[in-house]
C-alpha cells in the first residue's frame, strides 16, 4: 500500500508543479471570468458614444419615423446629398448612412445602410423595429376600421405565463425551473465528458512515456504492474480534482473581485447582472434561478431546494470519478499497447465512439428525460456518467439511480481487470506491431 | 548450497516455448553468466526471478526457501531496457526509485550522498534527466539498482552503452560487490567480460538451458586438443615432426622466430608435444588454447540449429 501511495505522490506532484499545469489552473479561470465580465464591461462601454446616423430618404414617406435614442441621433436629409456623402464619408462625422429607395410596402429590400466598417446589429435591429412599426401603424390605417388600434393593442396584451411545479412523492409542489435545470444537466455533462477525454487522455500519453523511456522495468521489478497503472489512475484522478478545485475557487474570487472593483459605484446594466450571477451560481454548484424581472428571493430559493445541491454534488461526484476510473484504464491499457503516438488511432475509436454517443444522448435528455433511449443510456457503464447527469437534475427515480451506480461500479471494476491484463503484458513488450488478435492472445496469457 | 535455484522453470506464451524445464544452481557469492542469443529466453527466465511475470511450471527457491514476493527487496535488477523519467531530477528520480524498493527517505539521501560522490555525478544532482549524456543516466541506474545493498544482483547486458572508462569502473565495481558478499547474476552476449568476470556459467537456446558449469570447466570441456608454442633453432625439421606426428594449422615465422599451433589426438597433450621437438630448438613459451567462451558459444548454437533442422527434415 505504501508502494501504490509513493506513485500517487509522484504522479501528483510531477504533474501539479509542471508549468502547464500552473499556467491552465490560472488562465482557466481567467477565461471563464472574462466570459462573463466581458460582456457586462462591453455593455457599460457601449454607453458613452452616441451616433449619428444619416437618413436620404428618396420617397418622402419616412421622415422622422425613426426615433432618436439615447445614443443613436437620425438626421433626415435631402436627397441631393447622398452623393456628397458618399463620397466624403469620412469627414462627414456620420457613424453610418441610410438610403430608402422606395415605398418599403411594395419594395421590402429598397432600403440600404451603408458605412465604413460593420454596423452593429443593434443600430440595425433599431431601425428595422422602428420602420416596421411606422408601417405596420400605416398598413392598420389603410385599412380605415377606428376600433383597430385597440384590438390590437388588446390582443398583444394576451399572455401565458406558465410555471412549472414537480409535486414531491409525499404530494407537495415544488418550484422549478426548466431552463435553470437544462443549463445545470449540461454543464455537468460536460464537464463529465471534458475531464474524462482531457485526464484519460494523460493516463494514456503517461503510461506510453513510461513504456518509451524504458522506465518500467526498472519500476516494476519493485512494484506490481497493477499497482504502478492504479498509482498512476489514481493520482492524476487527483489532479483533476485539484484543477476543478482551483478552477472553482479562483473563478468565483476573481469574478466577485471584478464586480467589487468595476461595478460597486454604478449599477450594473440588468443584462450584464444577470449574466455574471447565473454564471457564478452554475459555476459554484449553487443552483440558483437567473434574474428574472420580476425578482423574487422566495421563488428562487425554493428553486434551489427543489434541485437538492447536496445530493446532486455527491452525485455528480461518484459519476464523474466512476467515469473516470473506466475509461482511464482504458486509456492506460491503450498507451501500453502501443509503441508510438501514431499507433494509437485504431485502439482510440472504440473509447471514444461510446463516449461522444453519450454526449448526444446527454443531448436529446434535455428535450425528453424520459425517454427509452436515454434510460438505456443512462444504465450503460460506458455512457452512464455523462447521460446519467444530464438526467439527474430532472429527478431520477431512486432505484434507477441505484442500479445505474452498480452496474458503473461493475463496469470500471471490469475495466480495470481487462486493462491490467492487456497492460501487464503491453508495456514488456516492445518493437511489436499490436493488434485486436494480439490483445485477444494478452488476455489469455496466465494469471502467475 | 545453491543461492538460487530454479527447477523445471517452464513459461509458454501464446504460440511459443520461452522456457523449456530450465534449471539453474547460482552459487551463493558466484558471478554467475546467463548466455545465449537473442530471443533465447533470458529475459524471461529473469523476468521470472524478479517476479515481474510468474511461470508456468517449476519453481524458484532463494536461499533455501520458495522465493516470496517480500524477497524482492533483497534483489537488484538492472534491465537490459533501461531508461529513467525524462523530465524529472536526477535526484528525486533516484529517491523515489530508491524509496519504491522500500528504503526510508533518510537512508536514500544518505547512500545517495556516498555514491553520487563516488561516480562524480554529484553536480547533477537538480539536473533533468533529458540533460543526462547516455552514460551518465546509465550510472544513476546502476547506483539505483545497488543502493538498497540486495544480496541478489540481476544485470542484464550491463556494459550496453558505456564507454570503456565507464564499463572498467562498472566491472570494478561488480567485483566489489562479490567481495562484499553478492550474488550475482548476469545476463550478455559480451562473451569477453564472461570470461573476465563469471566464475559460472549457462547456456541458454531456444528456451533450454545448452550448458551449466563453472567457466573454466565448460572451456575445458570444449577443448579441442590445440596447442601452440614458439621457439626458435631447426624450423625445417620441427615443421617436419609436427606435420608427421600431429596436425599442424598454422605455422609463422618472424625474425628467426617461429610460432605454431598444432591439434593433438585426443589423448595427446602438450607434453607429448614438446618431447618430439625439444631436441631440435629451443622453446621459447607454450600453452593449451582453450576455446574462447565466444567460440564455445558458437559452437553450441550452432550445433543445435544444426540438430533441429535434421529433425524437421
Amino acid at each position: 500500500m505504501s508502494k501504490i501511495s509513493l506513485i500517487i505522490e509522484r504522479e501528483y506532484l510531477s504533474r501539479v508543479r509542471k508549468k502547464s499545469f500552473i499556467i491552465m489552473s490560472i488562465l482557466g479561470p481567467i477565461l471563464i471570468a472574462a466570459l462573463m465580465v466581458i460582456p457586462a464591461w462591453l455593455a457599460t462601454l457601449e454607453d458613452d458614444e452616441t451616433k449619428v446616423i444619416a437618413v436620404i430618404d428618396n420617397t418622402g414617406l419616412y421622415s422622422g419615423q425613426i426615433e432618436d435614442t439615447e445614443l443613436l441621433k437620425f438626421e433626415f436629409l435631402s436627397d441631393h446629398e447622398e452623393d456628397n456623402i458618399r463620397e466624403n464619408f469620412k469627414e462627414s462625422g456620420y457613424y453610418a448612412f441610410l438610403v430608402i429607395s422606395d415605398n418599403l410596402l411594395n419594395n421590402k429590400s429598397a432600403i440600404r445602410l451603408y458605412s465604413d466598417s460593420q454596423v452593429t446589429m443593434d443600430v440595425k435591429d433599431h431601425i428595422e423595429r422602428s420602420l416596421k412599426q411606422h408601417l405596420k401603424d400605416a398598413k392598420l390605417r389603410s385599412y380605415d376600421i377606428s376600433e383597430l388600434p385597440d384590438i390590437i393593442s388588446e390582443l398583444e396584451n394576451i399572455d401565458v405565463d406558465i410555471s412549472t411545479v414537480k409535486i414531491g412523492a409525499d404530494g407537495t409542489e415544488k418550484q422549478s425551473s426548466a431552463e435553470l435545470t437544462m443549463i445545470i444537466s449540461m454543464a455537468f455533462a460536460f464537464i463529465s465528458y471534458m475531464f474524462i477525454f482531457i485526464y484519460g487522455g494523460q493516463v494514456m500519453r503517461g503510461v506510453m512515456e513510461e513504456k518509451t523511456s524504458r522506465i518500467v522495468e526498472v519500476i516494476v521489478s519493485s512494484v506490481k504492474p497493477f499497482q504502478l497503472m492504479m498509482g498512476k489512475i489514481i493520482g492524476l484522478a487527483m489532479v483533476a480534482l485539484t484543477q476543478i478545485l482551483l478552477w472553482v475557487v479562483l473563478t468565483i474570487l476573481i469574478v466577485t473581485g471584478v464586480k467589487s472593483v468595476f461595478f460597486d459605484n454604478s449599477p450594473m446594466p440588468d443584462r450584464a447582472r444577470a449574466q455574471v450571477e447565473m454564471m457564478q451560481n452554475v459555476e459554484a454548484g449553487e443552483e440558483t434561478a437567473q434574474t428574472a424581472p420580476d425578482f423574487n428571493f422566495d421563488k428562487i430559493m425554493e428553486m434551489v431546494r427543489s434541485l437538492e445541491p447536496m445530493k446532486t454534488l455527491l452525485l455528480f461526484l461518484f459519476y464523474f470519478f466512476g467515469g473516470y476510473l473506466l475509461y482511464s484504464a482504458l486509456f492506460a491499457a491503450v498507451g501500453a499497447a502501443i509503441d508510438h503516438e501514431s499507433d494509437q488511432q485504431q485502439f482510440m475509436l472504440p473509447i471514444t465512439i461510446p463516449i461522444i454517443i453519450a454526449l448526444y444522448v446527454a443531448m436529446m435528455t434535455f428535450r425528453n428525460p424520459g425517454s427509452d433511449i436515454v434510460f438505456w443510456f443512462s444504465m450503460i457503464p460506458l455512457t452512464s456518467p455523462v447521460v446519467m447527469m444530464a438526467r439527474v437534475p430532472f429527478q431520477v427515480p431512486l432505484w434507477e439511480l441505484l442500479l445505474s451506480m452498480t452496474l458503473l461500479v461493475a463496469g470500471f471494476i471490469f475495466t480495470t481487470w481487462l486493462a491490467g491484463k492487456i497492460y501487464r503484458t503491453g508495456i514488456l513488450m516492445y518493437g511489436k506491431k499490436v493488434d485486436y488478435k494480439e490483445l485477444w492472445k494478452w488476455l489469455r496469457y496466465s494469471d502467475k | 548450497m545453491a543461492f538460487l535455484e530454479a527447477r523445471g522453470i517452464v513459461k509458454r506464451f501464446a504460440n511459443h516455448l520461452a522456457l523449456d524445464k530450465v534449471d539453474i544452481d547460482v552459487p551463493r557469492n558466484s558471478i554467475y553468466g546467463l548466455l545465449g542469443p537473442n530471443g533465447a529466453g533470458k529475459t524471461t527466465l529473469i523476468r521470472i526471478i524478479n517476479r515481474i511475470t510468474g511461470p508456468d511450471e517449476g519453481e524458484l527457491i532463494l536461499n533455501g526457501h520458495p522465493l516470496r514476493s517480500v524477497d524482492i527487496r533483497n534483489i537488484g535488477y538492472l534491465p537490459e531496457e533501461r531508461g529513467l523519467y525524462k523530465k524529472m531530477k536526477v535526484g528525486e528520480q533516484a529517491i523515489y526509485l530508491a524509496r519504491l524498493k522500500g528504503l526510508s527517505r533518510n537512508d536514500v539521501l544518505k547512500r545517495l550522498k556516498y555514491w553520487f560522490e563516488k561516480f562524480e555525478i554529484q553536480p547533477w544532482w537538480d539536473k533533468k534527466v533529458e540533460e543526462l549524456s547516455k552514460g551518465m543516466a546509465q550510472k544513476v541506474q546502476f547506483i539505483v539498482t545497488i543502493l538498497h545493498e540486495p544480496s541478489l544482483l540481476i544485470f542484464d547486458e550491463p556494459f550496453s552503452g558505456f564507454d570503456p572508462i565507464n564499463a572498467t569502473l562498472l566491472k570494478e565495481e561488480i567485483l566489489r560487490l562479490k567481495e562484499k558478499g553478492a550474488t550475482i547474476i548476469f545476463s550478455t552476449h559480451n562473451m569477453s567480460s564472461v570470461e573476465e568476470l563469471c566464475d559460472h556459467i549457462t547456456l541458454i537456446n531456444n528456451g533450454k538451458a545448452m550448458i551449466e558449469g563453472p567457466t573454466e570447466e565448460v572451456r575445458k570441456n570444449y577443448r579441442q586438443n590445440l596447442v601452440s608454442i614458439d621457439f626458435s633453432g631447426n624450423a625445417e625439421t620441427v615443421e617436419k615432426i609436427l606435420k608427421e606426428q600431429f596436425e599442424l594449422h598454422k605455422f609463422e615465422a618472424i625474425n628467426n622466430h617461429y610460432s605454431a599451433r598444432v591439434k593433438t589426438g585426443e589423448n595427446q597433450s602438450l607434453n607429448q608435444v614438446l618431447d618430439a621437438i625439444i631436441e631440435h630448438c629451443h622453446i621459447h613459451g607454450c600453452r593449451e588454447l582453450l576455446p574462447s567462451m565466444n567460440d564455445v558459444f558458437i559452437q553450441v548454437v550452432n550445433q543445435q540449429k544444426q540438430s533441429s533442422q535434421k529433425q524437421r527434415s
